[in-house]
């Protein structure tokens, strides 16, 4: 299994650093030192900041935490002055490209030398051989359904690829049981960017030509994820273009769809009894992420959480930040919040609501597209699908119309001449 | 006043806008007329949980060279206001040469995002701004004409509108016309259609934010013209009543006029407020349906990522020159009115 491999991977490096951490220890660095951590709020990050407080606040002059949803608007500004106003920042694929386009991260080679004998290998976000990040946690799009309401439709099984997932919502609609049987996160700007970014890669679809931030989605992997689109968009609730997670998640606790796109991360919030009935979380099954017939992967962008330390601050700081960071990767810390996330770390136990992220992982998916022009691409997408989803133009023009935009944006920006 | 009183007792003022007006639309002028240097870009190798790939990543040493060259960025002219994210120009031929009817071309201009976001505000603004003055009026006089003891009250509920926060304001509109909240439900119901929903509706969207900006501005005329109506000269009101004026004749002829100084103040500020219009898209989450200036503005500052400083600046310059072109003929027509004043 995808996760078994990770747990496998750190067992050695993870049996010798927990010894350490058994004796109450953990090594915190240079001592009287100043760690000031920026990171987004959700439970999982609170844990593993929180663990890393516990741990070093004690040995660190000053120890503060931000935990702000804006993380990502300020993380370049606070990052920017010199000293920055945060020691680290916990980002995923997308943030840590987006400070590394202003070079406000400084590489960690070696503080993993000397903190990092908990990590394993394949946590280091190395890009060109200068390690960027430390991943800890995992995350995807990925299908959900009912089992119950599949049953009584008379469709057999979990859906696996997107023509299956809309037979199954015809046989629903059909059956008189649900007019619209799918959920997805399609509202405007990011998040129906993000989902033509899954489609099109179920559709095995490049976003740029290689080497290069010359855009190629208009192409007929393109096309064909916008048709797959409006295929879904017909059986979707009528205001899909204003649902992000918070609204998908609310029909889904509702029992108002059979067919979800959403977050892994959703995942665990969904399956436990606050907000739902007992009939919608024993019947929800968390599957792998569709794809398509003849290329295989799934229609899924895999993202990583992780923490960086910003360049701009005097080295003491960076030990003193990376080492509380470093140390709060325990199984300890994973045992106690294992159902908060999908963990790369060792110790963690796979449970219900980690299966549909390890079975789109295991079946193949790609990750985020870690280049420094996607932010472009991705927000190009997000202003110029909506009239293709309203049905007032075609896949063609829509293609046409987010190349435009993105090539006006790259140019502006230095990525394109 | 002596021009030298007179400058000593601006001067507090005038130094307070040239540092906080001024100097920041300068710096924004100039923002605007550059794009960043270029970023060269070099074929690496990314590891991460997920395996490794090949792509592309800034060479961090290469760029920073150009930026210590040229800490602004590359000089760009006009460049920004005439590229595909503003005026257009080259599409916009491109789309005149390319389409044989109006309604095609009409089409193509649609999907630019500057005129897109043009036609919204344009539209707002012309919608709004006489519904806020008519009836900010209507509701002023009937206020007026209350019997003393109901007055205090119905001022304080009219004036709801504005003290509830807009984000509040229009989160629970939004929550109403929701196809699961009352006046969503109840649309669906009245024409037996599960799938109308005024959230995926282009044009029933657009109303609604029309309707959601008449109703939020109101209280600012209605409270500016009730008073307004309390220094109507009562003498002039007897002498019409005693010559045989019917109360709308009075209305027509003596208290709107009288008002006009304010008609025209309430019409320069909405006019300027509405070009602007911004909360309700953001929080009525329209953004699939309505675009306007600022929001363009807000997008590419904030979701970008890396914000695009030029464009935003160059949408700000527009954005600002579109007021002005706006509010001319009204400020033409306080001019002229001033200098005829002075010259008595």
């Amino acid at each position: 299994m995808f996760l078994k491999k990770f747990a496998l991977a750190s067992a050695m490096v993870g049996l010798m650093s927990s010894a350490a951490f058994a004796a109450g220890h953990a090594n915190c660095g240079p001592e009287g030192q100043s760690v000031r951590i920026l990171a987004s709020d959700f439970p999982a990050i609170q844990a593993v900041m929180g663990a890393a407080e516990e741990a070093c606040s004690a040995s660190a002059a000053e120890f503060t935490r931000n935990h702000t949803t804006e993380a990502r608007d300020i993380m370049n500004a606070a990052l920017t002055p010199n000293p920055a106003e945060y020691t680290s920042v916990q980002v995923a694929n997308s943030t840590l490209t987006q400070l590394m386009n202003d070079g406000l991260l400084r590489p960690l080679n070696d503080l993993v030398d000397t903190y990092g004998a908990n990590i394993p290998p394949n946590l280091l976000i190395t890009i060109d051989g200068n390690v960027m990040a430390v991943a800890f946690m995992a995350n995807s799009q990925h299908l959900y359904a009912r089992s119950d309401i599949l049953e009584e439709a008379g469709v057999e099984g979990v859906p696996t690829t997107y023509d299956e997932v809309l037979a199954a919502a015809e046989a629903i609609r059909a059956a008189g049981i649900m007019e619209n049987p799918i959920v997805a996160n399609m509202q405007v700007g990011w998040n129906i960017a993000e989902m033509f970014n899954t489609v099109y890669m179920a559709h095995g679809g490049e976003f740029f030509e290689p080497g290069s931030a010359v855009p190629a989605i208009n192409s007929e992997a393109g096309i064909a994820t916008l048709e797959t689109m409006a295929a879904l968009a017909e059986y979707a609730h009528p205001d899909h273009l204003s649902q992000a997670s918070n609204e998908t998640q609310a029909t889904w606790e509702a029992g108002q769809a059979a067919l979800g796109f959403m977050w892994g991360s959703r995942g665990s919030v969904i399956l436990d009894e606050e907000g739902s009935s007992a009939e919608v979380t024993e019947n929800t099954v968390l599957a792998a992420a569709p794809i398509v017939d003849g290329v295989g992967i799934p229609g899924a962008t895999l993202w990583w959480d992780g923490f960086t330390i910003a360049a701009n601050i005097p080295d003491e700081e960076a030990e003193a930040s990376f080492a509380a960071l470093a140390s709060a990767l325990t199984p300890e810390m994973v045992a106690a919040n294992n159902d908060d996330a999908v963990w790369l770390l060792e110790g963690f136990n796979p449970g219900r609501a980690a299966a549909g992220v390890a079975a789109t992982a295991q079946g193949g998916a790609k990750p985020y597209p870690m280049v420094p022009q996607m932010g472009l691409l991705h927000n190009a997408l997000g202003a110029e699908l909506s009239d293709f989803m309203q049905g007032s133009e075609s896949a063609e023009q829509a293609l046409a119309d987010v190349e435009a935009a993105y090539t006006t944006a790259a140019t502006e920006a230095g990525f394109l001449q | 006043m002596k021009h030298k009183t007179f400058f000593w007792f601006i001067l507090p003022t005038l130094s307070a806008m040239i540092l906080f007006i001024a100097l920041p639309i300068i710096s924004v002028i100039i923002q605007s007329l550059h794009v960043e240097h270029e970023q060269v870009l070099i074929t690496v190798e990314n590891c991460g949980p997920f395996g490794c790939t090949e792509s592309v990543a800034v060479d961090q040493e290469a760029t920073e060279a150009l930026l210590e060259e040229a800490p602004l960025g590359r000089f760009n002219g006009l460049g920004t206001y005439t590229n595909r994210a503003h005026l257009a120009f080259a599409e916009l031929g491109e789309a005149w040469r390319g389409t044989d009817t109006w309604a095609a071309f009409w089409d193509r201009v649609m999907s630019l995002p500057f005129y897109a976001a043009l036609a919204f505000t344009l539209t707002y603004t012309f919608v709004v701004t006489p519904f806020v003055l008519v009836l900010g009026l209507a509701i002023a006089v009937g206020v007026n004409n209350l019997p003393k003891m109901f007055k205090g009250v119905t001022i304080f509920l009219s004036l709801l509108p504005m003290m509830v926060p807009p984000v509040v304001g229009s989160l629970i509109l939004l929550w109403m016309v929701d196809a699961e909240g009352i006046i969503g439900a109840t649309i669906q119901n009245i024409f037996n259609d599960p799938n109308l929903s005024i959230r995926a509706s282009g044009p029933l969207m657009w109303i609604m934010l029309i309707v959601y900006g008449i109703w939020s501005s109101i209280p600012f005329s209605f409270i500016v013209f009730y008073a307004g109506l309390q220094t109507v000269p009562e003498d002039t009101m007897e002498a019409a009543t005693i010559d045989g004026a019917s109360k709308w004749q009075r209305m027509r002829h003596v208290v709107v006029p009288h008002l006009m100084p304010l008609v025209v103040f309430i019409s320069l500020i909405q006019l300027m407020d509405n070009f602007r219009v911004f909360e309700p898209i953001i929080s009525f989450q329209a953004g699939a349906f309505a675009q306007s200036l600022s929001t363009i503005i807000y997008n590419d500052l904030r979701e970008a990522g890396n914000p695009l400083y030029g464009s935003a600046g160059a949408t700000s310059m527009l954005t600002i020159l579109g007021v002005v072109i706006l509010l001319s003929p009204v400020l033409v027509r306080t001019y002229r009115d001033f200098t005829r004043k002075s010259s008595h």
